[in-house]
């Protein structure tokens, strides 16, 4: 039993010196972030330098090797008992994850359901949400996001933007508490950019906490409250985006800007 | 050398001429004019018999036991096939190892093995069969072996275990077929793995899994005569049974063939049917009449 005021004071999300290996590849070399509930942080940084990664640790998909992450106040994978860890069962992982939403840059639309069906499958499955409340809500959020006339078609008959959008409506069906998009544009031809971020604005501006990993930088600077930069598995800098994609301090950030934009 | 041509003319098309084909042709022919006329004046078959038998209610009879132990063997061995090819790939070792073990014993041996193993060898080394609590006394349930295992239950048994295991094979390919990112998303949203495979991963996989499942049941066809030798009714059990009082060995062998031949060849057409749906976009699944594709499909058979 927290207070209110407390929970406004605790972090969506809190990193701290969290390290990933895989082999003997070290991706992540302590990472100590916090993300404050309503907040947009984007995450920018050259390829391979562990956002993505970072991402997949926030939810579980990948399992850290040293550092902890706590997503609400809670230990992301493991329990706390005084100074003991336990390792969660697959049960209460997967609970947590229902409570963080996903964005793909490669959408994983489940192909042989319809945009509905997609839409639909997990609230019932791990939600229990009854079969028609389940769809009314989904109905509501493909209008949401603009797709209300799509509702019975296949993932393979829309369009790149279109199964972004549906995508999206899919993870925010789990009502997440955090939303997270890798790269959610990168795979779509540029004129259908603009209506997937549009769909991200507008979550923002409802008060979603949002991580985004995007090269997109006129989005992050509009949009973001924050912007990080990593690079080498490191936060090298971070700050508001005005300061950080108009002033870098550090010569990284410089030459990474330098190049993309 | 410079060919001139006159603009607007007419050209004749020569196709290349086949005359090795023309030659191979009237080899072939010659061929089985003289198998047909040694044929007929040996009496080596005696058409009216195979007429004869060819609706008599024992073949018949055989016929429907032939379908229907095909059918249920391939049921079992889809529903086996699904659970250790889950088993096989669990992060759960012990699951793994024993499913591994599975497919590597029963791919390993012959069918005709096994066959022989559940109607003669499980009787004669377990004289009951018992369902009660191991290392104790108490039994919920016993009967002699040998009132259980029975001609169709060692057919079943030893028909559909067998499938079973080349089933997880090609079950386990299905599921490799299906993108991890699929996996993914499903775990995104809070899925457990068993969610996870029953709604998102096996329905793509069934994509890959099912005409190779037309493929096997046109095996299992041919394969269910080995179930003749636990004394199973099917046809060439029955084919046997009625030439060894009458003697009418090759004529017998003839009306089994053509029904074996009518069966694989229906299946074939149906297998065209069900590949077209699934095997979308392959070239090939769109020329083929269903004939061209019954033929194929007769050829490649393996087993
Ligand atoms: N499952 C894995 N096994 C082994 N190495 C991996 C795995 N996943 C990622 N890596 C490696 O970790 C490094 C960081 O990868 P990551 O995907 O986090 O980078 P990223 O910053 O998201 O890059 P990009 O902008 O290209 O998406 C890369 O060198 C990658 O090859
Ligand atoms: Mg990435």
């Amino acid at each position: 039993m927290s207070m209110p005021a407390l929970q406004t004071m605790r972090p969506m999300v809190r990193a701290e010196g969290v390290h990933k290996r895989f082999g003997r590849l070290e991706v992540l070399r302590g990472i100590d972030l916090e993300v404050q509930p309503r907040e947009v942080m984007m995450l920018i940084g050259p390829s391979g330098s562990g956002k993505s990664t970072f991402l997949r640790c926030i939810n579980h998909l990948e399992q850290i090797n040293a550092g902890r992450i706590w997503v609400d106040g809670e230990l992301v994978g493991y329990r706390q008992v005084g100074t003991t860890l336990y390792e969660l069962h697959e049960r209460e992982l997967a609970q947590r994850r229902a409570e963080i939403g996903m964005v793909f840059q490669r959408f994983n639309l489940f192909p042989h359901m319809t945009a509905l069906q997609n839409v639909m499958e997990a609230p019932i499955l791990v939600k229990r949400v009854p079969r028609n409340e389940a769809a009314e809500r989904a109905r509501r959020l493909l209008e949401r996001v603009g797709l209300a006339e799509k509702a019975d078609v296949y993932p393979a008959q829309l369009s790149g933007g279109q199964q972004q959008r549906v995508a999206i409506a899919r993870a925010l069906a789990m009502e997440p508490k955090l939303m997270l998009f890798d790269e959610p544009t990168s795979a779509l031809d540029p004129e259908l950019v603009g209506e997937v971020l549009a769909v991200m604005r507008q979550l923002a501006h409802d008060g979603m906490t949002m991580i985004v990993v995007t090269h997109e930088m006129q989005f992050a600077r509009e949009v973001g409250d924050r912007v990080v930069f990593m690079d080498g598995g490191v936060v090298v800098e971070q700050g508001p985006p005005e300061e950080v994609l108009a002033n870098p301090k550090h010569e990284r950030t410089r030459s990474f800007l330098a190049r993309i934009l | 050398m410079a060919v001139d041509v006159e603009p607007g003319a007419t050209f004749t098309v020569v196709p290349v001429r086949r005359y090795g084909q023309i030659v191979l042709a009237l080899v072939v022919a010659l061929l089985v004019a003289w198998l047909a006329a040694a044929g007929a004046s040996s009496h080596f078959v005696n058409p009216a018999v195979v007429g004869q038998y060819l609706l008599n209610p024992l073949i018949l009879g055989g016929l429907a036991n032939t379908i229907f132990v095909s059918i249920a063997a391939m049921v079992i061995g889809i529903v086996l096939g699904v659970v250790f090819a889950v088993m096989k790939m669990s992060s759960n070792t012990v699951l793994a190892a024993v499913s591994g073990f599975y497919i590597w014993f029963f791919r390993g041996t012959p069918v005709l093995v096994q066959l022989i193993f559940w109607f003669n060898g499980v009787p004669a080394v377990f004289h009951d069969l018992s369902l009660g609590i191991p290392f104790t006394h108490v039994i919920f349930f016993s009967m002699p072996m040998v009132a259980f295992m029975t001609p169709l239950a060692a057919s079943l048994l030893g028909l559909g275990l067998n499938e079973g295991a080349y089933m997880a094979e090609i079950v386990r390919g299905g599921i490799l077929a299906v993108d991890e990112g699929q996996v993914e998303a499903a775990q995104a949203l809070g899925m457990v793995s068993a969610q996870t495979m029953r709604r998102i991963v096996l329905p793509q996989a069934m994509r890959v899994i099912i005409p190779p499942i037309g493929n096997e049941f046109i095996s299992m066809l041919k394969t269910s005569s080995l179930a003749s030798v636990v004394t199973f009714g099917e046809l060439l059990r029955r084919a046997s049974d009625i030439y060894s009082s009458n003697l009418f060995v090759v004529e017998l062998l003839v009306v089994a063939s053509l029904w074996y031949l009518l069966l694989t060849t229906v299946a074939s057409i149906g297998q065209y049917y069900v590949e077209k749906r699934f095997a979308r976009g392959t070239a090939r699944a769109e020329r083929e009449t269903p004939w061209q594709a019954a033929l194929r499909n007769l050829m490649k058979l393996r087993r």
